[in-house]
């Protein structure tokens, strides 16, 4: 017969908890974003590395710009742009090393300029002639990601391969607001956790997935408050304020490299643009909204903070621009040339030997080229005799 | 290379000199596959939802935690889109990761990076990023399972470029499939038929039969009267029809595919020509299946060698029944018998 050893309790001491209880607030966001800019804490801040986002921020901007013009000239079937993003565009390129790795979304082709990949190179998706037209492995940079968040697990997997060999690499991963919506967001920052592997996600949060504003994609407090679920550290930082997004996700780097495992950073920007070209942004916002983060920009902030100490006058700042307007220059023209296309590419890598139906296929593309080539051939020969 | 292989399911005595054979069931050639592999090259790693500790529930990964290490055979957590996913960044950095998928209907979550990623991340990268990563399914039913856990999923692999689909139905295969599918640069879907498992043949775990390429297939049952093609789970059934077909008088030849990509025409070809005649055999819905696309090829490539339509016969285009149920659903001997007797013989 089962007697209570003392009333009012149950009698027995229950199981304990499957693991222990860690202490959340640690890992808990500010509650405000993280500010260097404009404070008193920008004192501090290095003046090479203020001039250095500087002038990646007035290339990014103008790159930002011809990469619109292009699309308005059918030069590119569709541009993402970062307007109104580039300090985080350009601090997540800048927080890494050359070892490191860099696996960006759709939007992101200027962080993955900024990392050092030609412009054109890292338009091709873009403009349509090859999903990926830089070397993924030269610049460690992995392939634009178009599906949402699915390059997140890959980040996770690439960083904990590398810590298994013993390499100090590190993987900073970019993501909207949007995206933290899909379940591979989840379970990469699961994963990450669990290994501690040494990444740093970057939710870019510009309030709009493409229309749909943050408070119908979530009710969490921010999306940095979402680490605190998986046990890692929750940042939020100004995601125009390129100092203090380089700061945090330098932290971030760092502490992901030594072993203290992943991070997630939610820098709060906006998008200046429209979603893409083919959008309409005033079927979901206001102009006020656009003017009043156009009065938050992220270029501005760091000019006048170079100019308010001293470490910029108009003549620096010209050669900035001139630089600037140099690579936008040899963008456009060489963006001007229509790519050099060799369709029998299309069955080049699709396995490492291809298969007999696809040599098949090849065969029969080739054929249909060569019969091709004798029409032209004809057309032209008759062309010539008028 | 010889593309008619005229492999049976058991070999004839050894000779002088050679290892011993003895029965084996497919889930330890399977197991010793994945441990020779995972002791030849440091690059493979098993990662799985229960791999670890448990050796996986069909035991296929049993004792590699504990001499590998966990590094080397994880135990994951439950997400499978986590697990390939974190598979393709292990193998972007030059890793060979065998995944496992616990059932074949829980390996749709990971569907979004199989198709988008796995399949695609060669190609997109002209060839910079290959994805050498093996993709361990049990799938199909005959063991009872309850619901989502006996499905046949091959045509959603099958239908996207960039991916190998293979499949075991042997002991000796189950080894040298799995083997060449780790060692293949690409990714490799490889199903297993859970209701083979614990089918056992002789075989010699210190000297397996190796296969030197993904894509080849085998005779199983040579025949003059009509050909059946299949694979996986139906290979046994269809060797047992042809052996109750001779009571008819007829000599079926049974061709088990091993891999539906890439796809063995020739020998499947050479086949039907030989005989006229052609059932294709699997247990998934034939609707949109692999034998619709094999009875395509076929008719495509032999038409005026063949005496009759080629027939099919496959699970109902129903989705998978309760297991109380699943023998009316399955092909079984005389369904497949069924369909030989309406090949358009000539005393019909």
């Amino acid at each position: 017969m089962t007697v209570l050893e003392q009333p009012g309790t149950t009698g027995h001491t229950p199981p304990p908890a499957w693991q222990p209880r860690t202490d959340p607030a640690p890992l808990l966001p500010d509650a405000e974003p993280f500010r260097l800019l404009g404070t008193p804490d920008s004192d501090g801040l290095d003046a090479g590395l203020l001039r250095t986002l500087y002038r990646h921020l007035v290339r990014g901007r103008r790159y930002n710009r011809q990469a619109t013009a292009l699309t308005k000239q059918g030069r590119l079937a569709v541009y993402p742009s970062s307007t109104g993003q580039e300090a985080c565009e350009v601090a997540a390129a800048l927080a890494l090393e050359e070892r490191d790795w860099l696996f960006p979304s759709y939007r992101d082709t200027l962080a993955v300029v900024a990392r050092g990949v030609d412009p054109v190179e890292a338009l091709t998706l873009l403009r349509g002639d090859w999903h990926t037209g830089y070397d993924p492995v030269e610049h460690r940079v992995a392939p634009l990601s178009t599906p949402l968040a699915t390059q997140l697990p890959h980040a996770v997997g690439l960083a904990h391969a590398a810590r298994l060999r013993g390499d100090d690499v590190v993987a900073l991963a970019m993501v909207g607001d949007g995206g933290t919506s899909e379940g591979d967001f989840h379970e990469a920052l699961n994963f990450a956790a669990v290994w501690q592997a040494p990444v740093v996600f970057l939710v870019q949060n510009n309030g709009f997935a493409i229309s749909v504003p943050l408070d119908k994609q979530t009710a969490a407090p921010s999306l940095a408050h979402k680490a605190v679920g998986y046990g890692m550290p929750g940042r939020l930082v100004d995601g125009n304020d390129a100092a203090a997004v380089h700061s945090v996700l330098s932290d971030a780097v760092s502490r992901a490299r030594s072993g203290g495992g992943p991070t997630l950073v939610e820098a709060v920007t906006y998008r200046i643009d429209a979603h893409t070209n083919a959008d309409d942004a005033t079927r979901y916002r206001t102009d006020e909204q656009v003017e009043q983060w156009l009065r938050h920009d992220p270029v501005a902030l760091v000019e006048r903070e170079l100019r308010g100490r001293g470490l910029l006058d108009d003549d620096a700042a010209k050669a900035v621009a001139d630089d600037a307007e140099a690579m936008a220059a040899d963008l456009r023209e060489r963006m001007n040339a229509d790519p050099v296309l060799d369709p029998m590419d299309l069955f080049a890598h699709v396995y490492a030997e291809p298969t007999p139906q696809l040599r098949e296929q090849a065969e029969q593309l080739r054929a249909e080229l060569d019969a091709e080539a004798e029409t032209d051939g004809e057309h032209g020969r008759e062309a010539g005799a008028r | 290379m010889s593309t008619t292989s005229t492999e049976r399911t058991s070999t004839g005595a050894a000779g002088a000199g050679t290892p011993a054979r003895k029965p084996a069931t497919m889930a330890q050639a399977l197991n010793t596959a994945l441990r020779d592999a995972l002791r030849e090259d440091p690059a493979v790693h098993v990662l799985g939802e229960d791999v670890g500790t448990l050796g996986g529930v069909f035991r296929i990964t049993d004792g590699l935690a504990a001499e590998f290490g966990d590094a080397r055979c994880t135990d994951t957590p439950l997400a499978e889109a986590g697990i390939l996913g974190t598979a393709v960044g292990m193998a972007m950095y030059g890793l060979r990761p065998v995944v496992e998928m616990q059932f074949d209907a829980f390996a749709y979550p990971a569907f979004e990076q199989l198709v988008s990623h796995v399949a695609k991340m060669r190609n997109r990268t002209r060839g910079r990023l290959p994805m050498p990563i093996t993709v361990r399914v049990p799938y199909g039913g005959g063991i009872g399972g309850v619901e989502h856990h006996s499905d046949s999923s091959e045509a959603y692999y099958l239908h996207t470029p960039g991916l190998h689909v293979v499949t075991p139905a042997t002991v000796a295969d189950a080894y040298g499939l799995l083997r060449a599918s780790i060692a293949s640069d690409d990714p490799v879907i490889f199903l297993e038929p859970k209701r083979l498992y614990w089918s056992k043949a002789d075989w010699s775990p210190d000297a397996p039969e190796r296969v030197d390429a993904l894509g080849r297939a085998a005779v199983r049952r040579s025949g003059t009267s009509a050909t059946l093609i299949t694979y996986g789970p139906s290979v046994p059934v269809c060797l047992e029809a042809a052996e109750a077909a001779t009571a008819e008088g007829w000599d079926l030849e049974v061709v088990d595919l091993r891999s539906l990509v890439p796809f063995d025409d020739e020998t499947v070809c050479a086949s039907v020509r030989r005989t006229g005649r052609a059932v294709v055999v699997h247990e998934s819905s034939g609707f949109g299946g692999a034998g619709a696309e094999i009875a395509a090829r076929v008719t495509e490539r032999c038409f005026h060698h063949l005496e009759a339509p080629v027939l099919r016969v496959a699970g109902f285009d129903i989705p998978y029944p309760p297991p109380m149920l699943e023998r009316h659903h399955l092909p079984g001997v005389d369904r497949i018998l069924d369909a030989v007797a309406r090949l358009q013989w000539e005393d019909d």
